[in-house]
């Protein structure tokens, strides 16, 4: 085994119940499984009015007038606001550029552009005035891939451009650009006994998360506006809705109200401001709350790729260079598309050794939907493509494929293209080893002395076969995700953490405004809290801006930033108790001032277990707070030209082996089983890590086999905007999910804990691939796999 | 219009229907019963799945009109269903039942305190909950919760009439209802637990 665990930094030995390590369960299951718990969408207020969007109907066009009398002359309509209604002179918004236009102004960029809102008294009399605002446009040619992109007289997305990337980008119509050059790739090459080629497709993925965007504004008597609303990271939406609204951030108050789900589509606003100028237009209450069909227009998805690789390797099996070119197609607006560049590139060799590289990632300004946040982003791309090449490469030299990942797998103190060493455990190979040792599923699970049970077949109740046709595959992937902000950035959080004697016993309250999406970042937090500060009961405050910023429940990062912000105002709240008990009590007993002292079970404790006094004696009615902001070690900027910095915080690992069954003669794929083993530092709650995991894996299993948006490239129209004709995958489509957990610390982090959300998403879809080509023999250089790709029909 | 109907044992008038209106909407907006999910609103996600005379429906495809003089369960009348059952009264719930009165709408701040308080529990906030829904707690079947009543509605319903479910048959039925969070293990888990621990009570 390459890594050894380093012991976790567990300043405080508690052994206190529900502490971290422990299964606690959720603290808001009760009110999820009563159908209490309040979600965006079940807000309601007193007189409040709805809102509704109405959004383009062409992709790319000069809008030549606006006419809104007739939905303006609508009984129960009480404002229609365009354009021309905004308030200040800050009219865009976004995430790093603000390029995205609060409501069009003279031009649209792609289909389901905001356009207009209109207020209502009924959701339907919003849809139906919304419906009589007529708006003429004059349709422009459509950006829509590279080619059309980048053609020498190409159309421009946005002329004009003035953020800070466009003067390193070859072309207007490319958002960003990161290259990565280390070695010398020729004479690498030169080295090389076999080299494989590959050009990949990524299909377009969407969230899909269930809660739709939804939330509450209400004006307030001084002005301003409190917004309820389920998002991601509430301060960045502060930054960014107040200028639009011409309010100090001070007037915006926002409170995190129950999110739905979020996987990357909540990072971006959605309906945000809207509902906060119709609430100040109207002085009521404003709520909006889109339909599955808006829904799939009003996120950003994640970005479509091509990409081109060519690796070598020597006849023993180890990999000399690689050659790749990402191409990402980050639609109409920025989002997140610099970051995703950011990934794409520098985690495009995989969890790898290979020391000369040449490589290129972009991102495209197009009119297809916008791309930016979604679960992985930029590393599940490049995982895909990475894999199937890894899988050709041991077929050219006669390997076996888990052995070949296993010959160059990366390790502890391997350099990164960037030049960054990975300086904590990248158990790579043992990862691989214990996926492959789990039990194989018997095969024709499906046969029965009655015959066979097509539930469990390709085609399930379709009866589409009753084994006839039906052939199995194994495949295995391995993929490397960042954890946390990267490149630069500035990533904290923060936390307030009380203590105070409440009914005669000590209680911890912790307010963050960390976004609970459902990952439990909110039972966590109490794990903390009890862990240091030896207490049983914790409350968890609500999220909202009156808290500093937790940053974004994104990048695998809430554990390791907020719970580490949690973490540090607990010892600092520790710190201060054991001062008041030093005070109260230290004449008493010399221990006070010799021992080192933790708090367990409500008591104060020596490190040898003798107990100095109860927490209640020691607080008697003083109450300690602590308000602080907590960071990672920094990061560094990549360099433009050759990619080199030390980007990343961490990097966490899974691998995953899918068996499927495929019906050859139909093309139709049923994966039976999923394992999965990935390192995770320490477990501070098993039953939350296994449940990410799966709920992970799950999300690459479809955009294996069905998921995609289907974008027209004609007109750059989105063809699929539904439920019905956007799959997920349901439980007849979800396998069993084996879960192998490893926990190998990593000494920089909070516990020793990894980010752990994303990596499952990255290796599950390469995995059902590698699966599908091994039972049918297939290429299959694009994903999602569709049964036509199967039967050789598409 | 006006649609009278029986909600969790309890009769219920809804006024100013318009005729557009599905189940779900009146429910939520009209009722105060919001535990009944909008995640779709097409019939293909399950989030808003309620009994309906014992049936379970997608209320968002059930237009309020058609509800008239009919029983419905929602989420929020799992638990008291599930025991009127267990103590042998009526199961369709309509039978005298007594629930605590209807929320009436949920203004944020409200909702928001309640959610604020008891945080810390480990084990759930206590109350009387159904079998299915307390292993949905204890199995971590529960991540953002959105598509949980309808599961919850949906599970209910095949323990009701399958006790002893195999895994196809579990997830057969429950292949109407979408989650995006968990990858369904910890669903499947739940509804195992939930089958176990009925017929220990029996």
């Amino acid at each position: 085994m390459p890594a050894n665990g380093a012991p976790t930094k567990i300043t405080q030995g508690s052994q206190t119940k529900g502490g971290i390590g422990e299964s606690t369960l959720r603290p808001d299951g009760t009110l999820k499984v009563t159908g209490e718990f309040a979600y965006s969408s079940d807000m309601w207020h007193e007189d409040m009015l709805w809102g509704q969007i109405l959004r383009s109907t062409v992709a790319h066009a000069e809008i030549v007038s606006i006419d809104t009398s007739e939905a303006l002359a609508t009984a129960g309509v009480y404002a229609v606001l365009t354009y021309d209604d905004l308030p200040t002179e800050v009219k865009n918004y976004g995430l790093e550029i603000q390029d995205t236009p609060v409501l069009a102004h003279g031009k649209v960029r792609h289909h389901g552009e905001p356009v207009a809102l209109v207020a209502a008294d009924h959701p339907e009399t919003a849809r139906r005035a919304a419906a009589k605002i007529k708006v003429e446009y004059r349709e422009l040619p459509v950006v829509t891939d590279e080619k059309s992109a980048l053609a020498p007289d190409a159309v421009l997305v946005h002329e004009n451009r003035d953020d800070h990337h466009c003067g390193h980008v070859p072309h207007p119509n490319i958002v960003h650009r990161q290259p990565i050059i280390r070695g010398d790739v020729e004479e690498a090459r030169r080295r090389a006994d076999v080299i494989v080629e590959g050009e990949y497709t990524f299909g377009m993925q969407d969230q899909a998360f269930l809660g739709p965007e939804s939330g509450l504004a209400v004006p307030e008597e001084d002005g301003g506006v409190h917004l309820y609303v389920a998002t991601q990271w509430l301060h960045s939406d502060l930054r960014q809705i107040a200028p639009v609204l011409g309010l100090p951030e001070e007037k915006v108050r926002m409170t995190l109200a129950g999110v739905g789900g979020a996987f990357g589509g909540r990072e971006d606003l959605s309906m945000q401001i809207h509902a906060c100028l119709l609430a100040l237009r109207t002085g009521k209450p404003v709520k909006i709350v889109y339909n599955r069909f808006e829904s799939f227009f009003g996120h950003v998805h994640r970005h479509p790729a091509k990409l081109y690789y060519e690796h070598g390797a020597t006849k023993d099996g180890k990999l000399t260079h690689l050659k790749c070119r990402i191409v990402l197609d980050g639609g109409a607006y920025a989002s997140a598309s610099p970051a995703v560049v950011g990934n794409a590139s520098s985690l495009s060799v995989g969890p790898y050794m290979v020391d000369d590289v040449d490589i290129e990632a972009i991102a495209l300004y197009t009119n297809n939907p916008p791309c930016g946040a979604m679960r992985g982003f930029g590393a599940v791309q490049a995982c895909f493509a990475y894999e199937a090449q890894m899988d050709k490469l041991a077929k050219k030299l006669g390997m076996d494929p888990v052995e070949f990942r296993q010959l160059n797998a990366m390790e502890q103190g391997t350099v990164m293209p960037t030049g960054q060493p990975v300086d904590s455990p990248a158990p790579v190979a043992e990862l691989l080893r214990r996926v492959k040792a789990m039990p194989l599923p018997p095969e024709r699970q499906w046969e029965s002395s009655e015959g066979a049970d097509v539930r469990q077949l390709p085609g399930g109740l379709s009866n589409t076969t009753h084994g006839e046709g039906v052939v199995r595959g194994v495949g295995y992937a391995v993929g490397i995700k960042n954890v946390g902000f990267s490149e630069g950035f500035d990533d904290y959080s923060t936390a307030k953490v009380r203590m105070e004697v409440v009914g005669g016993e000590p209680v911890a309250t912790v307010h963050t405004a960390m976004a609970e999406v459902g990952q439990g970042g909110v039972t966590v937090h109490a794990q903390i809290a009890r862990t240091e500060l030896g207490v049983t009961q914790v409350t968890i405050h609500p999220a909202d801006t009156q808290v500093g910023s937790a940053g974004s429940t994104s990048a695998s990062r809430q554990t390791y930033v907020t719970g580490g912000a949690v973490k540090n105002a607990c010892e600092l709240v520790r710190e201060k108790v054991l001062e008041i008990g030093r005070r109260k009590f230290g004449t008493y007993h010399p221990a006070w001032a010799t021992a080192e002292l933790l708090l367990e079970g409500g008591k104060v404790v020596t490190d040898a277990g003798e107990v100095l006094g109860d927490l209640v004696d020691v607080l008697e009615d003083e109450v300690v707070e602590v308000e602080e902001e907590w960071r990672h070690r920094p990061t560094e900027a990549f360099d433009l030209r050759t990619g080199q910095g030390n980007g990343h915080v961490q990097y966490s690992f899974a691998t995953h082996r899918a068996v499927v069954e495929v019906d050859t003669e139909l093309g139709l794929v049923k994966v039976i089983e999923l394992a999965c083993a990935q390192d995770v530092g320490k477990a501070l709650n098993p039953l939350s890590v296994i449940g990410q995991i799966q709920g992970g894996t799950t999300q690459g299993l479809g955009v294996a086999v069905m998921e995609e948006i289907i974008v027209d490239p004609k007109t750059a129209k989105v063809r699929n905007p539904s439920f019905t004709d956007y799959l997920i995958p349901t439980i007849l489509d979800t396998p069993t999910i084996p879960v192998d957990v490893l926990e190998l610390a990593d000494e920089h982090a909070p516990y020793g804990l990894r980010g752990i959300g994303e990596a499952p998403t990255l290796s599950s879809t390469p995995a059902v691939l590698a699966a599908i080509r091994n039972a049918t023999g297939l290429e299959l250089n694009r994903t999602p796999v569709r049964p036509e790709h199967l039967t050789g029909t598409a | 219009m006006r649609v009278n109907f029986t909600v969790n044992g309890r009769p219920q008038e809804a006024d100013d229907v318009w005729e557009g209106e599905s189940l779900l909407y009146v429910l939520r907006e009209r009722l105060g019963l919001p535990g009944s999910k909008n995640a779709c609103e097409q019939g293909e996600c399950g989030s808003c799945t309620v009994r309906l005379d014992g049936v379970p429906v997608c209320s968002c495809l059930v237009a309020a009109g058609q509800v008239e003089g009919r029983d419905v369960v929602t989420v929020e009348g799992l638990a008291e269903y599930a025991k009127q059952r267990a103590e042998g009264g009526c199961a369709s719930g309509a039978c005298g039942t007594t629930l605590q009165d209807a929320q009436l709408g949920v203004p944020p701040g409200e909702a928001w305190g309640r959610q604020a308080k008891g945080t810390d529990s480990q084990t759930g906030e206590g109350g009387e909950l159904s079998t299915v829904q307390q292993a949905f707690i204890d199995a971590g079947a529960v991540q953002c919760g959105f598509c949980t009543p309808g599961l919850l509605v949906a599970s209910d319903e095949l323990l009701e009439r399958n006790p002893n479910p195999s895994d196809a048959d579990i997830r057969e039925a429950l292949s109407g209802n979408l989650c995006r969070c968990t990858g369904y293990e910890k669903i499947m888990d739940a509804v195992r637990l939930a089958a176990a621990r009925q017929s220990e009570e029996v």
